[in-house]
């Protein structure tokens, strides 16, 4: 066993030393990292583009595209952000993860090939019949409307070349053990990668089912599947892909903090086992969305949100006092141990990567975990379905959190996996932040027009004649928001884009250097590893958190207490 | 370190902040998870689910019988809502059943109900899924064709409300709407 053919050490393997980290990298990985990623963020331009569309067209006021276009244009933005930058930015993320931390190379390029050829052949696809006008069908193409069978086409190819991925990732992992490219445990990076990985079989095989008779009953050949069983088995893949998100994004907190500051969880045991509750407790997630549905009982709807639901935000919570709370230690380790908070207004705030994840983990936290849980109540839910309320909860988590996220860890990887230095660092500095005040204030302007009763996925408010100035504002507030994220979103794009052809060549010299907080005179790495009461900042934090989520919480039971009395 | 292999040993219990904060997030998410069997027995607002299998010709037929059986008047629209034209004003017994169409792209028919009286609302697709959202109260229902979805609704306030359609039914779904009336 002690071959390591897939070991980077072994003679003969394509490989490199990186010149910032020191860690082996598999070039035939990087070769598919740049791929999926490079292809991830063009979906992510075009989702932007039609985000702005949408938003300008919410913003009655300005009241922009025409009806059919809305709803063309819907579609398509839920298709490319949801779907297409997630899933291939992903792939590339868990290529990574099974490959440099391990110091391993990737199982298969063929495989490899494969996976994003048809990736790629259903993502066009899917992009070419939506902006024909043959989709207008929404994201969740909801029976019995129906879009032409290339829609569904196009997402199955999308979901299997993913699957294909996702197997390549496995097979990697596994060859890895056996020819012991690494010895103990794997890191938590991977660890999370894997678990991402693991839940996002189990989703893209709901898709499957789901996918393939609405398909065969576009083609004329079967019957058409009942509407409820579409919606249960349809939210299988639209709620637990979420999730895969989740995983993926608290990953990247993990390495990003790390790479930073030099966090490292505070607890291995309890991290990992808060990844386990994920991919235990999500799988009926599902049921979020058919709480005021007709055919499932409140029995089922109340077992499906609590037991599957609460250990799953039981595991977020975990992260969001696990991630902050490794920050600090390393924080104090390097010497700024002032007061209570010293060690925040020392963190390095204009290292893009890092603002990224701070305002990702606060945004996801703060904002989109609170929303979620109390949206996701079995009661409030009436207070809350198919309004605008719905996506001001998850333009938090998968675009203020996930998307954020993402956007922090290609400021590391365009530099080392690229080997180019950003381009214009004083405006990268600058754009997390523009992204994130403008997805807050999409979303807070989202979540009061739907407190007020706008629904989503309308065009027009105007027509029913109920909706008053509160709700116009709000959407103004939204198209404001949107049109600022955007701006955040094309700046990302083009310094991405614009590195890889004009950033200055790295080599075999060390990336530039973002800004890390330097240790401090007489401070000692590791000197807090045995004090379990030194992250005092994380421990006051968490506690406002659960607070908030407690005010917003009972807010909403006593606001559905004020509606008439229904069974 | 998170990016390398542990090689140490690494399992370890919670221990300090880690430990409290633990604590008091599993009390949490009892306290939510108890919240909505409490509310389900105590509360009054709550989504049972309430269903059974219709054809939309059924349906049809069924809304039409209740129509023709109670009608007390027409609802005129007088808004610039072009979707919206003359509807059947229908009353139904105190404590009877109320049936409600939504079609692309309108709520058939318009509805007078006593405050304080409890109704047993059916809802039915005959086309696409559509969703009831009774505004400016903001109760929110989903309704399926070939469902036939039962409310068990109390009005508690007087005057005048609209049931607006928030789930994409095509190009017309921004002005699918609905009257009900509360005395």
């Amino acid at each position: 066993m002690s071959t390591s053919s897939h070991n980077l050490a072994a003679p003969g393997t394509p490989g490199r030393v990186c010149g910032t980290t020191g860690l082996g990298v598999c070039l035939d990985a990087q070769r598919f990292i740049k791929l999926n990623a490079v292809a991830g963020i063009v979906f992510l331009l075009l989702g932007g583009i039609a985000a702005l569309l949408l938003a300008l067209t919410r913003w009655q006021t300005v009241h922009l595209l025409p009806v059919d276009w809305f709803y063309r244009i819907l579609t398509f933005h839920g298709i490319n952000m949801l779907i297409l930058w997630i899933l291939f930015f992903e792939v590339a993320i868990l290529y990574f993860a099974c490959t440099t931390p391990l110091n391993a190379r990737l199982f298969s390029r063929k495989i490899a090939w494969v996976s994003f050829l048809m990736m790629l052949t259903g993502a066009v696809m899917v992009d070419y019949i939506i902006l024909a006008g043959q989709a207008d069908v929404m994201m969740t193409s909801y029976l019995p409307l129906l879009a032409h069978p290339l829609f569904y086409l196009g997402i199955i190819l999308v979901a299997v070349g993913t699957l294909i991925g996702v197997f390549n990732f496995f097979a990697t992992l596994y060859v890895a053990r056996r020819d012991h490219a690494y010895e103990g445990s794997m890191p938590i990076v991977t660890f999370g990668a894997t678990a991402a990985a693991i839940i996002a079989v189990v989703t893209l095989l709901h898709g499957a089912v789901v996918m393939i008779p609405t398909f065969t009953y576009a083609m004329g050949w079967t019957a058409q599947p009942d509407p409820a069983w579409y919606r249960l088995i349809w939210w299988g893949l639209g709620h637990q892909s979420q999730q895969v998100n989740v995983c993926a994004m608290v990953s990247v907190w993990y390495l990003l903090s790390h790479i930073v500051v030099g966090a490292r969880p505070i607890n291995e045991a309890v991290c990992r086992t808060a990844f386990v509750l994920y991919i235990l407790f999500i799988n009926l997630a599902s049921a979020h969305h058919l709480l005021v549905d007709p055919g499932v009982g409140a029995t089922w709807k109340i077992w499906n949100t609590s037991y599957a639901m609460y250990l799953a935000v039981l595991a977020s919570m975990v992260h969001g006092f696990t991630v902050p709370a490794g920050v600090e230690i390393a924080m104090r380790e390097k010497g700024y141990t002032g007061g209570i908070f010293g060690w925040v207004t020392a963190l390095p705030w204009k290292n893009p990567a890092f603002s990224a994840t701070a305002l990702s983990l606060v945004i996801f936290g703060f904002l989109g975990g609170i929303t979620g849980v109390t949206l996701g109540t079995q009661q409030i839910n009436i207070i809350a379905h198919n309004t605008l309320r719905i996506p001001g909860h998850f333009h938090v988590t998968v675009v203020g959190g996930t998307t954020l996220a993402f956007m922090g860890l290609a400021y590391y990887v365009v530099p080392l996996i690229f080997q180019r230095d950003f381009i214009f660092r004083g405006v990268a500095r600058v754009q997390p932040w523009l992204f994130g005040i403008g997805i807050t204030l999409l979303s807070f302007g989202m979540s009061f027009a739907g407190s007020m009763g706008v629904s989503r996925r309308s065009w027009d408010i105007d027509a029913q004649g109920v909706y008053g100035p509160g709700a116009h504002l709000w959407l103004g507030v939204l198209g404001l928001g949107g049109v600022l994220a955007f701006i955040g979103l094309l700046v990302f794009a083009l310094l991405c884009v614009g590195t890889l052809f004009f950033g200055a060549k790295i080599e075999q010299r060390a990336m530039f250097d973002w800004g890390t907080p330097p240790a401090l005179a007489g401070s000692k790495a590791g000197s807090l590893a045995n004090d379990h009461y030194a992250t005092k900042g994380t421990i006051v934090l968490t506690l406002v958190f659960l607070a908030c989520f407690a005010v917003y919480y009972f807010a909403n039971w006593k606001a559905l207490a004020d509606v008439w009395p229904v069974r | 370190m998170s990016l390398r292999p542990l090689t140490t040993p690494w399992f370890h219990g919670p221990a300090g902040h880690e430990k409290i904060w633990l604590g008091c997030a599993i009390l949490w998410c009892f306290v939510m998870s108890l919240m909505m069997p409490y509310w389900h027995f105590r509360g009054k607002q709550n989504s049972t689910g309430e269903a059974y299998t219709v054809t939309p010709a059924a349906f049809l037929a069924r809304t039409e019988k209740f129509v023709a059986a109670n009608q007390v008047g027409t609802y005129k629209n007088r808004t610039g809502n072009a979707l919206m034209g003359e509807l059947p004003l229908v009353e139904p017994p105190a404590g009877g059943d109320a049936y409600l169409i939504g079609r692309m792209w309108s709520w058939y028919p318009a509805l007078r109900l006593r405050q304080g009286e409890t109704y047993r609302l059916h809802l039915s697709s005959l086309d696409l899924q559509h969703g009831f959202s009774l505004q400016p109260l903001n109760m929110n229902f989903q309704v399926l064709p070939g469902y036939d979805h039962v409310l068990t609704l109390t009005p508690t306030s007087k005057g005048e409300f609209t049931i607006v359609c928030n789930e994409f039914c095509g190009a017309g779904h921004h002005a699918m709407s609905g009257k009900i009336f509360v005395e």
